[in-house]
């Protein structure tokens, strides 16, 4: 078999395929809660209403979602730009060390001293980030695995901060750090209603990126260093340049959501923060096809996909699990629904 | 000092570092064959997942431990070939391919494992690989102790990495696998077929892949945690570079890693460990990875189609 490209794909084909793929990842569902011994039909229901069943289910969603657009955010620039930075998770973790660090003693200026906080805490995860994107256009290392190796090594470093300079002696023995000011967590977005700041601070920052992307040189040149490096250098485009301030917005965003789960929703700094919000954030971006606009609605997707899956797992006895399994299968569904709707296959 | 010296001239640390590096050599030739046939494989760490699960689950459930070895390779094989058809024909992107299929693989072992045993709190043992002395070389001073008792699946491991040396390096299959990931052009106009050769070196890396996580559960652990292989297989990764794409150099690669693994665990019963945060010693194995990538990044030696993807009849 082989490929060949569509000039002008037609409106059934841009719009079935996906469609056809988010219907592979349902029957796939169906399948998992069968293996599982439940009712297929009950168990999606139990996740809908999960998700988006009750004030409360929505609200949790809204909440979840909050990270997950400012790590799909992160990568979705990023990958725009063909840098692979798969150290959303460790760029988080920079935010929320940065965030305690800087929030545990209150300067009783809250409305100052948030906004230096947030701006600390995306300047740490830049330079988190700053460090493979050098190697790379420098020495050429790979980022992949230079960012990967990063997560595990920031993760030991959170470790050892909650269990020693920063633990909180008031903490149990639980490793935990000490909390930030009470002054310090973020405000409720709407009055009454259990949602921070933190989903503003995401909804504004997917416009601004969308800006970026689509209103500044930077992005056109992010854009064309993507399609092709080599074209882009020839054009008399600053490569290396572009790379790394690429990576200063991934990373920075990244490390928003460190910030925005600390100051909004946890309090304080521990080693299970992000039940891997870094790695989550490719899925939501490759959902949204790299759209920053796109990936408030993937984000909301994917976080609706865990929490159904969670309270679901209460009732159903089906193990959470489904959830990334589901999340991971429609990644690669979409993936492929994408490539095919400008491609065609030919058997010969 | 003295410490270090005490440390380095036991036959036992020795011992550990061969065993430290077996899985590793098991996923690092995984990984090798796929990057030569000119496919970047990221599904290892999931792939290393499921079959450390397999593995174990096959064995748990009552078969003998070589048929879980065989099953988990074949849990690889499956994978792999989800990965090589997406990423060979379909020719979609080997990075976002790659962490889907990792992220697939880590959810369906963690989902199985919650299904096939909802109320366990401390995870039930098998019982694992023994080791086997050879008779005669294990009787030799030091090098018995350090080379010759060690687990079945250890020696496994060695002998599959002279294997694909032989295969990639001497014989005409081998030759084939590299031009795809050198000239997949040049390669079909000899009469290679691309498609099936790169196929099948994902199909059989994986199961390699898999084989190097089940010897963390058979041969190791004997028991499957959820993050147990914790980062090993974007290790792999960086030892492939490290190698730079050659298997016998990709094994030395893996057991000086090793050596520094199990050197970092016995630095750390010593006055140095009482000082230093352990944390620190735990680091430095993702550190000295990172560090080796930066080494050895000057001599590119990359197959120059690694991450292409080949159309037929697309210039």
């Amino acid at each position: 078999m082989r490929l060949e490209p569509i000039a002008n794909p037609s409106a059934l084909r841009r719009f079935g395929l996906p469609a056809l793929a988010l219907a592979a990842t349902v029957i796939a569902a169906s399948l998992l809660a069968l293996i599982a011994g439940a009712d297929p039909f009950a168990t999606l229901g139990l996740i809908l209403e999960g998700a988006a069943g009750s004030r409360f289910a929505l609200l949790e969603t809204l909440n979840r979602a909050t990270p997950l657009i400012f790590t799909g955010l992160a990568v979705a620039v990023a990958f725009r730009a063909k840098l692979w930075n798969i150290g959303a998770e460790a760029q988080l973790y920079a935010g929320a060390i940065v965030t305690v660090v800087f929030g545990m003693t209150s300067w009783g200026v809250a409305w100052l001293q948030l906004p230096i906080i947030a701006a600390l805490a995306v300047a740490a995860g830049a330079l988190v980030l700053l460090g493979p994107v050098i190697l790379k256009t420098r020495f050429g290392v790979d980022e992949v695995v230079t960012t990967l190796l990063l997560n595990f090594v920031m993760l030991l470093f959170v470790s050892y901060l909650v269990e020693g300079p920063m633990k909180d002696p008031a903490g149990m023995g639980w490793p935990k750090s000490v909390p930030v000011a009470k002054d310090l967590r973020l405000p409720r977005l709407i009055e009454g209603l259990r949602l921070h700041w933190g989903f503003g601070i995401a909804l504004i920052a997917a416009v601004l990126v969308w800006l970026i992307e689509t209103r500044t040189v930077l992005g056109y040149r992010m854009r064309a260093v993507g399609q092709n490096p080599q074209a882009a250098r020839f054009a008399g485009i600053p490569v290396n340049r572009v790379l790394v301030q690429t990576a200063l917005i991934s990373g920075g965003l990244a490390a928003l959501a460190g910030f925005s789960e600390v100051a909004g929703l946890k309090g304080h700094l521990s080693r299970d923060l992000s039940p891997g919000f870094g790695y989550t954030g490719i899925i939501v971006a490759m959902l949204a096809l790299l759209n920053p606009l796109g990936v408030v609605l993937s984000a909301l997707f994917v976080a609706g996909v865990f929490v159904g899956a969670d309270s679901m797992s209460r009732a159903a006895g089906v193990p959470t699990y489904i959830a990334d399994i589901l999340l991971a299968l429609s990644l690669l569904f979409m993936v492929l629904a994408i490539s095919l709707t400008h491609r065609r296959v030919v058997w010969r | 000092m003295s410490a270090l010296w005490d440390i380095l001239l036991a036959a036992s640390f020795w011992a550990a570092a061969i065993r430290i590096a077996s899985p590793l050599i098991f996923a690092t030739m995984g990984e090798l064959i796929c990057e030569r046939a000119g496919v970047l494989n990221l599904g290892i760490e999931g792939i290393m997942v499921m079959g450390a699960f397999t593995g174990w689950f096959a064995v748990y459930l009552g078969l003998p431990l070589w048929l879980g070895v065989a099953v988990a390779f074949g849990s690889g094989m499956a994978f792999g070939l989800l990965h090589g058809i997406l990423t060979v024909p379909f020719g979609l992107s080997q990075h976002v391919v790659g962490l889907g299929i990792t992220l697939l693989a880590t959810a369906a072992a963690s989902f199985t494992y919650r299904l096939a045993l909802p109320e366990v709190t401390s995870p039930p043992r098998i019982e694992p690989f023994q080791p086997w002395p050879i008779p005669g070389l294990s009787q030799i001073p030091f090098f018995g102790e350090a080379l010759f008792s060690q687990t079945p699946l250890t020696y496994a491991a060695f002998i599959t990495a002279a294997l694909v040396a032989w295969v990639l390096m001497r014989t005409p299959l081998g030759l084939a696998i590299r031009a795809t990931g050198e000239n997949p052009a040049a390669a079909a106009a000899q009469g290679l077929s691309v498609t099936g050769l790169r196929l099948g070196a994902v199909v059989v890396g994986s199961g390699l892949m898999a084989v190097g996580g089940a010897f963390l559960t058979l041969s190791a652990f004997s028991s499957f945690f959820f993050d147990m292989v914790n980062g090993r297989g974007w290790i792999c990764i960086a030892l492939v570079v490290f190698g730079a794409w050659r298997p016998g150099k990709a094994v030395l690669g893996a057991l000086l890693f090793a050596a520094f693994d199990a050197l970092q665990v016995r630095l750390q019963q010593t006055p140095l460990g009482a000082v230093l945060p352990y944390q620190l010693f735990l680091a430095l194995p993702y550190l000295l990875s990172i560090l080796a990538l930066v080494l050895m990044s000057r001599r590119a030696e990359v197959p120059q189609a690694l991450m292409t993807p080949y159309n037929k009849g697309e210039r």
